[in-house]
């Protein structure tokens, strides 16, 4: 009942906020609204550990004003609740404690997640666009009879979002009717925000122990002692131009030791074999946007440059002086990467 | 076991090498005169399908199905000529669906047709959504497997190897199921003169959301679309020094 007359309150004060120039009256609406709203932002754990990419739904969620709850579950979860609770802008953390959860499977996760978010009466659920955030979200928005809004790259209001179309070639702005509404967010879009200075309480959610179907058997991560790719400041990346992964493993690495940087590849790359698709990067691969994206043998096509094209600075080295990716590119190498990968790195090393 | 009855959804969009433009009112991509084909990841879900009736499994028949445009029965021939035994077109030229409302179409044709196996792309290159299998899943209370690059099915029992974050995982479900699939499950054929002639033959059902009692209200009203802020590249150094002081100017390094 709540939550009816909220969304009702909602719909209402937004119908104001769409007519004209903001005036005093709807000024003091608009903080009316935001009082109204309130967000559960889907936090990810593995193995005890809180994963600080998944805080970008929690700026997301901060840029839509209102109150904000997260959610963590899985086995022994409270103290990653408690080390959510230290994160700015959290008021409560709600946690669910069962290993059922512990791999993230949607067949009983979703039912957890919306039983949570009907108890909850929230406006919104804001979860990251990754590996979990897209295999769970959708299931959920299904059973809530919601149309997902995928990949925000912004927020404009409480109802407007932005995301990128068409592999970043197109950014759409788009309204959502729903409620709630049930929101991925581009982790490279919005800051992780602050791990500490929050004070949330904690509490213990509902927990509709679903069945689960789905029989999780094993998995296999590549171990890397380099930063996430995700969430790197540095990348460097190599394609098709380093001719084997052979070369890719001489080259790159070094390089990337050199910088501090993260490795990631092209698709090119990947189904060669030259590099483990996990670090595909582009429109079916990761996100990245780095403060500096390092290229090397990188031609630029659409799928890879939708990957990678809001860094913040963008070097390459191709041979190809026509290659796309030089239309891209803040300083651009028109060289032989065999002979200049080795170069830049023996010099990056010496400074 | 009865074999699977296996249901491929495909998308015509807009082909993947051609470089979108948005239309002067801002309101859209332009699509009119522009090359459209086969999503690319439902090209990989019809040639799994196939490739489980290679591998022998039972299967009884592999449905394509699309919504949309009737412009879509070219995507189901070129389905059809890869090998799927017929085709659903539920035509729908004025509006576009989104996913929730594919999904609740494909749950219904999947009661209809008796399917135990839906094998969907795990996204289309147009919208990026990346929901409409899970979304499926969710409405018809199916196990998921989503971004597989590894499918295996022996008696009911389906075997995945997904692509997640940093790695693979491996999920095992019992028939019916959801799966949709990445780039790396496999290569798609190319469909030969006789098969394309062959598919011709092969029947295609037109129906429409009426048929099958589907809303197609949109919850999402697009605002605008916009072109993303251009890039100004373009900055060539002669050598690695040039290179390294340039990144050194931009506060890179």
């Amino acid at each position: 009942m709540a939550s009816l007359s909220r969304t009702c309150l909602l719909r209402q004060a937004s119908t104001c906020l769409r007519q004209s120039q903001p005036t005093p009256v709807q000024r003091c609406r608009n903080a009316a609204l935001r009082r109204l709203l309130s967000t559960l932002a889907v936090l990810e754990q593995r193995e005890g550990k809180l994963n600080m990419s998944s805080l970008a739904s929690v700026s997301a969620a901060q840029k839509l004003g209102g109150t904000i709850h997260g959610i963590v579950a899985g086995s022994n979860v409270k103290p990653v609740a408690e080390e959510a609770a230290k994160v700015e802008g959290l008021e409560k953390v709600i946690f669910v404690e069962n290993g059922a959860y512990d791999k993230g499977l949607p067949e009983n996760y979703a039912p957890m997640l919306v039983e949570n978010i009907k108890k909850g009466g929230y406006t919104h659920v804001l979860a990251g666009h990754s590996a979990f955030g897209k295999n769970l979200m959708p299931r959920v928005a299904a059973m809530m009879d919601v149309q997902q809004v995928s990949d925000i790259t912004d927020v404009e209001s409480e109802d407007t979002f932005v995301r990128p179309i068409y592999a970043g070639n197109a950014i759409l702005t788009v309204q959502s009717v729903d409620s709630p509404k049930i929101v991925t967010v581009r982790g490279t879009a919005f800051p992780s925000g602050a791990a500490e200075g929050g004070s949330a309480s904690v509490e213990e959610g509902v927990d509709p122990k679903a069945p689960c179907p789905t029989e999780w058997v094993s998995e296999d991560l590549a171990k890397s002692d380099r930063p996430d790719l995700a969430t790197a400041e540095k990348v460097v990346s190599g394609g098709r131009g380093l001719k084997s992964k052979e070369e890719f493993d001489r080259l790159m690495p070094p390089l990337a030791d050199a910088l501090g940087a993260a490795i990631g590849a092209s698709r090119a790359a990947v189904d060669s074999g030259f590099a483990d698709n996990s670090l595909q990067v582009g429109q079916t691969g990761k996100n990245v946007a780095p403060q500096l994206y390092l290229c090397a043998g990188i031609s630029g096509a659409i799928q890879h440059l939708a990957g990678m094209k809001d860094s913040k600075v963008i070097a390459c080295i191709n041979k190809d002086a026509d290659a796309p990716i030089f239309q891209v590119a803040d300083v651009g190498l028109v060289g032989d990467l065999f002979e200049r990968v080795p170069e830049l790195t023996e010099k990056l090393k010496s400074q | 076991m009865s074999g699977l009855r296996i249901l491929v959804p495909v998308k015509r969009v807009v082909d993947y090498a051609v470089k979108p433009r948005v239309n002067k009112a801002q309101t859209a991509v332009e699509t009119s005169g522009v090359k459209h084909s086969m999503n690319p990841f439902d090209e990989l879900s019809i040639e799994e399908a196939v490739r489980l009736r290679e591998r022998k499994m039972p299967v009884e028949d592999i449905l394509a199905f699309s919504a949309g445009p009737a412009k879509s029965q070219d995507v189901l021939r070129t389905a059809m000529a890869m090998g799927a035994d017929r085709g659903i077109l539920v035509v729908e030229e004025k509006t576009e669906l989104e996913p929730l409302g594919v999904a609740k179409l494909l749950a219904k044709v999947v009661e209809d047709e008796k399917r135990n196996l839906v094998i969907l792309g795990k996204q289309s290159i147009d919208d990026d959504a990346n929901q409409t299998g899970q979304m499926l899943a969710g409405l018809l209370n199916w196990p998921q497997a989503t971004q597989a690059s590894k499918v295996d099915v022996e008696g009911d029992t389906c075997t995945v190897v997904r692509e997640v974050d940093g790695g693979v995982e491996t999920l095992r479900a019992k028939l019916p199921m959801i799966i949709t699939v990445d780039l790396r499950l496999n290569e798609p054929r190319y469909a030969s003169l006789p098969n394309i002639m062959k598919a011709k033959k092969k029947p295609l059902e037109k129906k429409t959301l009426a048929d099958y009692g589907i809303d197609a209200n949109k919850r999402l009203k697009t605002v605008k679309v916009t072109e993303p802020p251009p890039r100004q590249g373009g900055g060539k150094v002669e050598d690695v020094d040039g290179m390294i002081s340039k990144l050194k100017e931009l506060g890179a390094i």
